[in-house]
């Protein structure tokens, strides 16, 4: 089982948080600030897992990271999980992402964690991994997005243009997350 | 109105959105909480509007704003409402804010229920797929139990985005609603089948996660996993079956033999590194469930440890990691194995990386021995001087001591060493284990009483040099240690070379600087000390040391008796008067010495930590009885005494403040300046003391030499443990010296010419002897006491339950429904499943009928009934008790003989379980595991393998060969051997027949003992004798190369789908490989028929062959399986097919190829299923079908053997048995009833049969027949 899936960048700020068991507001809050205390301070060429923090799980928990970036990816797991295969997962949904997102960086899930929401809800459901090929991932997406956007409709119109304008005064920001590293050495999932 | 949407639009464009609330949460870095309170009020307003886009635009900020830590469970009844909004794109909205902020406390869930339901039957997916997903995350026992039905229908939708998302949310209502998971998992159980790849990952993924916590429920299904792990090739699956596997074997071994083959082709076959792992995973724990015995073990292990040094050596820090994990597995039971790697794992300490070097450290525990734990040590602390970050220090610290410390000091030869070791470890700052190092201290200087004397001295040096260790006191826990060496200084201070010294060095007044339960030991220890000094001194002419001691003694201990802290000042003032009495007897010249040590006389014994645990209670003694009444609550006030206490402390303490005054402060300031000044350690402000000493020579100064002389610049005169190895080297050398001496002369008086080998090789774990004869005293425990663990599992767990028996509902998916109160509760008219068996109908009638039966069960039942009511009112459930049984029955017969709309209310949902499973699904397992392959080398696999090829014991028999083309099963046996050959073979059948009947045999199906399932199940429980075990495979083809067998009897029909659809037949190929080379690329084809053709992949032409999805290694089999469409079932089939392959030698490489014939009977597309006797009783009187007979004359074998040998090869299952008369029902895979009446009377047996489909029948009596004339 997937216990939580946090995303913040380098200074710990959250991105995305997905607890698949309850916390109260502060205590998820001080669940992120110390994973981001113990994994931000590890050096990029050093493994990806870690024995748990103190407050989320207990022996039996692992996390497991990623960092693209400006982006740390920590997924909470207990002994059920393939350790390699949920480093393969986060690859997954990081090119997942990328897809989506055309290119995405950390602006995306800012502006867009909803989206990033319902991506993840196609990858991993109530803490279990739902789906792992990516194509049906992206596929399932998209087909959600355009019935949204048919049922957007003309009412939504006014607001597009609106917020199409407020967008034009956006600072041109850096684009590119780099996920070029994809040197997983975890197999992709193929047929062997 | 058309106004008022262009009113709405326009009122939208200038709310926020998210985009505009996040921009301007980053415009406002300074003041954010307060930009965030306006926009909080903002939503707020929004939240009030009618307008539905304007709320969910304001639910959906608020779900960022949770992100960002804010509470906004007051929006929950928002939420909803968004959450019921028509509109896909603000019902996702909603549900995914659900999903973030709701849980189980949050009230307004409960008016989802009706919400939830609808969007799980609407007939758009998304909107189910969304309701399914945020549910998942706030499902409540109340909706699980509410829901479970819907979800349980949408495990059967026509969508696999659905059934998918419905399968794994299943996980979620059992654990909220554990009834649930008796009805639901038959169809969960079907899903593990399913078409689509993705839905047969979740039931996976949800069936491991069940089995994880309660696994012994599911080794049945261990059958099932165990074909899916040898025919998916879907890794995610692959890893989740052999994760689960592992979680399996240690409750059945047998089930560790078996998986080791597949799992060893697995590991070399593949290339994905996560599925490697894993497989490496479960055979260790394989491994570790076999207790020994075979012999093949070795080359597992070996293999194991092989592929995690590869995986340790690869510069991936992450498969090091797990390499190094999985390492620590095996080093629990193969120790030798992971000690040939020390090299590899001594590197890993020196890693960059911080989880590395846990991992190796972790290693580093098993792989000491009596020879090497010096030089490891060595190496770790080395490390301890160089790590930098205190946890990993005290990670090293705790490391060392479990390593040194373990199975009693076993691998210590030298506990000089040791002492000196530990003494090192104490010049660690800022450790957190200094209580760790003293607690060994005392253990090893209590309980080795040989090292007693070196400890002392050691201890008491540590006590000279006490400010070492607390020159920075406030966060050293180092400070611990003086308590060990204060304590065994004062013990054994008959030891002590110096004792006047050391009974300085603890009346030092710098000791009050000490945590006061240090300085409690000090004071007691002191007075030991002072003991054993007037002791000594009295037996001197001169009584003026003596007294002088007394003197020192009476000078020094008010400053203890001052001390704040309760313990320190009590036995200071003790020990104060005690002195002070003494020297007055001593003024008096009264010989005191031998009284005062007769206070410390006597020797302390360790005792175990559980000692006190184990005292038996006496008889007669109630610890829970009050001694005296407790005085009623009303008079008492309770906290009167305690305030009282506390309050006289404050006492003591404060007058003690204000008496300082100014003076005194002055003179304490210029203590504290003296000694800060003779501190070495302390840095000073003013240039440093050198200087000063050199530029004035005032007077003050002075003391500050005295001091350094007392403390020798050196630092202290600690031993070097260093200097222990160097001797430890030398004195074995010696040692062997002198062994080789001994030998040598005991070779000159045999004569004896061997002995050469002793010389040359290393010297073995025996030949160190300790350096000093240690008797480690073992600790007291009260007699009769065990030292045994009683660890209690967390009653808390949700997923205790979820530990239900499935066993009976598993083999029998459609054969015995539940019992109707297992149903889960249903709200409104639904119409009833479709019928799986032709039985169904008369489901509640069978059910009602077994009532009497269940009532064994019963009690055990109420029990359960009572855990399961927890959630509700209990009062009212125990009165109504009684009554609810009783409808219950009525209920069930009610709705069965009527065919009523299931309406259930809650009680009824809950109660009633099936009889607990019988032994007959046992031995299924049992059987299937019995097929263990043990092949520990290739000749010992080849003559296994060739009892496998018997195809039955009773079909190939001795006779001639010539009768081979009349026997069904034979006639598959096409042979690209001469015919001398094959006599030779079958010389070797007869002789292995005879091994076959000693040991319990091959037997792969799991329908196939349904014969004994069945009588059992009837009713008819008889002592019968064992059946002979049967097998379904039979040899296929063979050349010197390889030996394919195959097992046709196994038709998986779509279950999923309907029968008349596609029928599919699944005909499962053994491989084994038999020659010395390396099997590869190999392909299988068949030339289809009109009727029957091999299923391809999307892609591949008609003549294409199929990729078998393994490489078979020299002497090793695998199973492959091949599914065939088969259009018309009523005549038996024969395909010709070939089997290319690439023999690789190491030298050449060479394409074989082998021609086999498959045969399908008609029997193969029949499948077991089973029929309840009114059932089947109606099924006769329809008079639909078409009625044929044969009779078998000479049939010898007992009638129940006859019977399963029906059930076995025939796929029948029992209806009904009666004396020697049985009715017998099977259906084909196209949905043809087939129906057997079978007598028996001396040796004759008549078989009536009816069948809808006559050709049909007549084949399958064919079949039948020529079954038992083999026999």
């Amino acid at each position: 089982m997937i216990k939580a899936i946090l995303i913040f960048n380098n200074h710990g700020k959250p991105r995305l948080i997905r607890f698949y068991q309850y916390f109260a507001e502060d205590m998820q809050q001080q669940i992120i600030r110390e994973t981001f205390h113990l994994v931000s301070k590890r050096d990029d060429n050093v493994c990806n897992f870690l024995e748990g923090g103190s407050l989320i799980g207990g022996s039996d928990y692992k996390l497991i990271y990623r960092h693209y970036a400006t982006l740390y990816f920590v997924f909470c797991v207990d002994s059920s999980e393939s350790e390699l295969g949920i480093l393969d997962l986060i690859q997954v949904f990081v090119e997942t992402l990328d897809k989506c997102f055309e290119n995405v960086c950390e602006l995306d899930l800012i502006f867009h964690m909803d989206k990033v929401h319902y991506i993840l809800q196609e990858v991993v459901m109530g803490g279990m991994v739902l789906e792992t090929n990516m194509n049906e991932i992206v596929a399932q997406v998209e087909v959600q997005n355009r019935m949204e956007k048919s049922e957007g409709g003309l009412s939504a119109a006014p607001a597009r243009a609106v917020s199409a304008v407020k967008n034009m005064n956006l600072p041109d920001m850096p684009r590119n997350i780099n996920i070029g590293d994809i040197n997983i050495k975890v197999p992709s999932l193929s047929p062997f | 109105m058309a106004l008022k949407i262009v009113k709405g639009s326009i009122d939208r464009m200038f709310d926020k959105n998210l985009q505009d609330l996040v921009r301007g949460i980053r415009n406002h870095k300074e003041d954010e909480a307060k930009y965030i309170s306006t926009c909080i009020d903002e939503i707020k307003q929004e939240l009030k509007q009618d307008n539905i886009a304007v709320k969910a635009n304001a639910v959906c900020k608020l779900t960022y704003l949770q992100m960002l830590g804010y509470d906004v469970s007051w929006a929950a009844f928002n939420i909803v409402e968004v959450m019921s909004s028509s509109k896909f794109t603000y019902k996702r909205i909603g549900y995914l804010a659900a999903s973030q902020c709701f849980h189980e406390s949050t009230d307004v869930i409960m008016l989802t229920t009706n919400q939830i339901r609808k969007d799980l039957s609407s007939p758009n997916q998304y909107d189910t797929g969304v309701a399914l997903t945020g549910l998942s995350c706030f499902v409540t026992p109340d909706l699980a139990r509410d829901l479970a039905n819907d979800i349980m229908t949408l495990m059967s939708h026509t969508k696999p985005y659905i059934r998918k998302k419905a399968v794994l949310i299943m996980y979620k209502v059992f654990l909220k609603y554990p009834e649930s998971l008796r009805p639901a998992f038959p169809r969960l159980k079907e899903k593990l089948e399913d078409p689509d790849p993705g839905v047969q990952s979740a039931a996976v993924n949800v069936i491991c996660e069940l089995a994880r916590r309660n696994p012994k429920n599911y080794l049945s299904l261990a059958p099932l996993f165990f074909k899916l792990m040898t025919s998916s090739t879907n890794n995610w699956v692959l890893i989740k079956i052999i994760k689960l596997f592992g979680a399996l074997t240690p409750l059945e071994p047998r089930l560790g033999k078996k998986l080791i083959e597949p799992l060893t082709n697995l590991i070399h076959s593949t290339s994905a590194m996560s599925l490697l792992y894993e497989c490496v995973n479960t055979v260790i724990a394989v491994l570790i469930s076999l207790s020994s015995g075979m012999p093949n073990h070795s080359a597992s292990i070996q293999l194991c440890v092989q592929k995690l040094r590869i995986l340790i050596e690869d510069s991936d820090q992450n498969l090091k990691y797990l390499g190094l994990l999985a390492m620590s597995k095996i080093l629990k039971t193969h120790p030798k194995s992971v000690q040939s790697h020390k090299d590899l794992i001594l590197q890993c300490l020196d890693d960059k990386d911080e989880s590395i070097r846990l991992r190796a450290l972790d290693l580093l525990y098993g792989m000491v021995s009596k020879k090497n734990l010096m030089e490891i040590v060595k190496k770790l602390m080395l490390h301890v001087d160089k790590a930098e970050g205190t946890t990993y220090r005290d990670e090293l610290l705790t490391k060392i001591i479990d390593i040194c410390c373990q199975s009693n000091y076993q691998y210590i030869t030298n506990f000089e060493w040791y002492i000196s070791i530990l003494v090192e470890l104490t010049r660690l700052e800022g450790t957190r284990h200094g209580h760790l190092i003293a607690s060994q201290m005392l253990d090893v200087a209590i309980r080795v009483k040989a090292i007693r004397v070196f400890a002392v001295a050691q201890m008491a040096t540590l006590l000279d040099n006490a400010h070492l260790l607390t020159g920075n006191m406030q966060r050293n826990g180092i400070c611990e240690v003086l308590y060990a060496a204060a304590w065994i200084c004062g013990e054994f201070s008959e030891h002590l070379e110096n004792p006047m010294q050391t009974l300085e060095a603890m009346l030092r007044p710098k000791v009050a600087t000490l945590p006061g339960h240090i300085q409690a030991v000090y004071v007691q220890n002191a007075a030991k000390l002072f003991a054993t000094v007037l002791k000594s001194q009295e037996g001197n002419t001169d009584g003026t040391a003596a007294q002088e001691t007394s003197q020192l003694m009476i000078e020094r201990l008010p400053l203890f008796v001052q001390s704040a802290n309760l313990e320190v000042q009590e036995r200071a003032s003790c020990i104060l008067q005690l002195v002070k009495y003494i020297q007055k007897l001593q003024q008096k010249d009264v010989e005191v010495a031998e009284e005062v040590s007769a206070l410390f006389a006597g020797e302390l014994n360790p005792v175990a930590p559980k000692a006190q645990k184990k005292v038996p209670v006496p008889e007669g003694l109630d610890l829970d009885a009050w001694i005296n009444e407790p005085p009623s609550e009303s008079e008492s006030e309770d906290e009167q005494p305690k305030a009282i206490f506390t309050k006289e402390e404050h006492k003591h303490s404060r007058p003690r403040h204000t008496e300082v005054d100014e003076k005194e402060l002055a003179k304490r300031r210029e203590a504290r300046k003296q000694e800060q000044a003779n501190n070495p350690f302390y840095i000073k402000a003013s240039p440093s003391s050198q200087k000063v000493y050199q530029e004035s020579t005032g007077v003050e100064h002075i003391p500050v030499v005295q001091i350094d002389l007392s403390v020798p610049l050196k630092v202290p005169g600690l031993p070097m443990s260093d200097q222990y190895v160097k001797l430890e080297e030398e004195r074995r050398q010696k040692q062997r010296v002198e062994k080789k001496k001994k030998e040598k002369k005991k070779r000159k008086e045999k004569h004896s010419g061997r002995g050469k080998k002793r010389d040359s090789g290393p010297e073995s774990e025996e030949d160190i002897t300790p350096a000093h004869m240690v008797d480690i005293v073992t600790e007291e425990m009260p007699e009769n006491a065990l030292p045994s663990d009683d660890d209690d599992k967390d009653p808390n767990d949700p997923h205790k339950a979820l530990d239900i028996d499935l066993d009976n509902l598993l083999e029998t998916a459609g054969r015995r429904p539940l019992a109707d109160s297992d149903k889960l509760p249903v709200r409104s008219h639904r119409a009833a499943e479709a019928a799986k068996s032709p039985g169904e109908a008369g489901d509640a009638e069978s059910a009602a009928a077994q009532e009497p039966k269940k009532k064994s069960g019963k009690d055990k039942r109420e029990e359960k009934k009572k855990d399961k009511d927890r959630d509700r009112k209990k009062s009212k459930e125990e009165k109504k008790k009684k009554k609810h049984k009783h409808e219950e029955k009525e209920e069930d017969l009610l709705r069965g003989q009527a065919g009523e709309p299931v309406v259930q209310s809650e009680e009824t949902s809950q109660v009633a379980e099936p009889p607990t499973s019988t032994s007959a699904e046992v031995s299924d397992l049992d059987f299937w595991l019995s097929n263990a392959p043990v092949p520990s080398n290739t000749q010992e696999a080849a003559t296994v393998a060739a009892a496998e090829a018997t195809p039955m014991p009773e079909v190939v028999s001795s006779t001639a060969p010539d009768s081979e083309p009349n026997e069904p099963k034979d006639a598959e046996m096409e042979e690209t051997k001469s015919s001398k050959h094959k006599k030779k073979k079958q010389k070797k059948e007869k002789e292995e027949k005879e091994k076959k009947k000693k040991k319990k045999h091959h037997h792969h199906h799991r329908h196939s003992d349904g014969g004994g399932e069945e009588s059992v199940q009837n009713g008819t429980v008889e002592e019968e004798e064992p059946l002979p075990s049967m097998s379904n495979y039979c040899l296929l083809a063979e050349n010197s190369y390889i030996k394919m067998m195959m097992e046709d009897a196994d038709q998986v029909c779509d279950i999923q789908g309907n029968l008349q659809d596609g029928s599919q037949v699944v005909v499962s190929v053994i491989f084994e490989n038999k020659c010395d080379g390396f099997l590869k690329s190999m392909e299988f084809n068949v030339l289809d028929s009109l009727n029957a053709k091999l299923q391809r992949p999307e892609g591949s032409g008609p003549h294409d062959g199929l990729t078998v999805p393994f490489q078979l290694p020299p002497g090793v089999s695998n199973e492959a399986r091949f599914v065939f469409t088969v259009q018309s079932i009523v005549m038996p089939q024969k395909l010709k097919g070939t089997l290319t392959f690439i023999v690789k030698n190491e030298d050449s490489s060479t394409h074989e190829k082998l021609d086999f014939k498959l045969h399908f009977t008609c029997t193969s597309y029949l499948i077991t299923t089973p029929c309840y006797s009114d059932a089947f009783a109606k099924l006769l009187e329809s008079g639909d079908l078409k009625c044929s007979s044969v009779r078998l004359e000479g049939v010898s074998m007992p009638f129940h053997h006859l019977l399963a040998r029906i059930c076995f090869h025939h796929h029948f299952s029992v209806v009904e048995r009666i004396d020697s008369c049985s009715s017998m029902y099977s259906r084909s895979i196209q949905g043809h009833h087939v129906c057997l009446l079978v007598k028996t009377s001396a040796q004759t047996v008549s078989i009536d049969a009816k069948c809808d489909e006559p050709t049909l029948l007549g084949n399958v009596l064919d079949e039948i027949k020529q079954t038992f004339s083999q026999c």
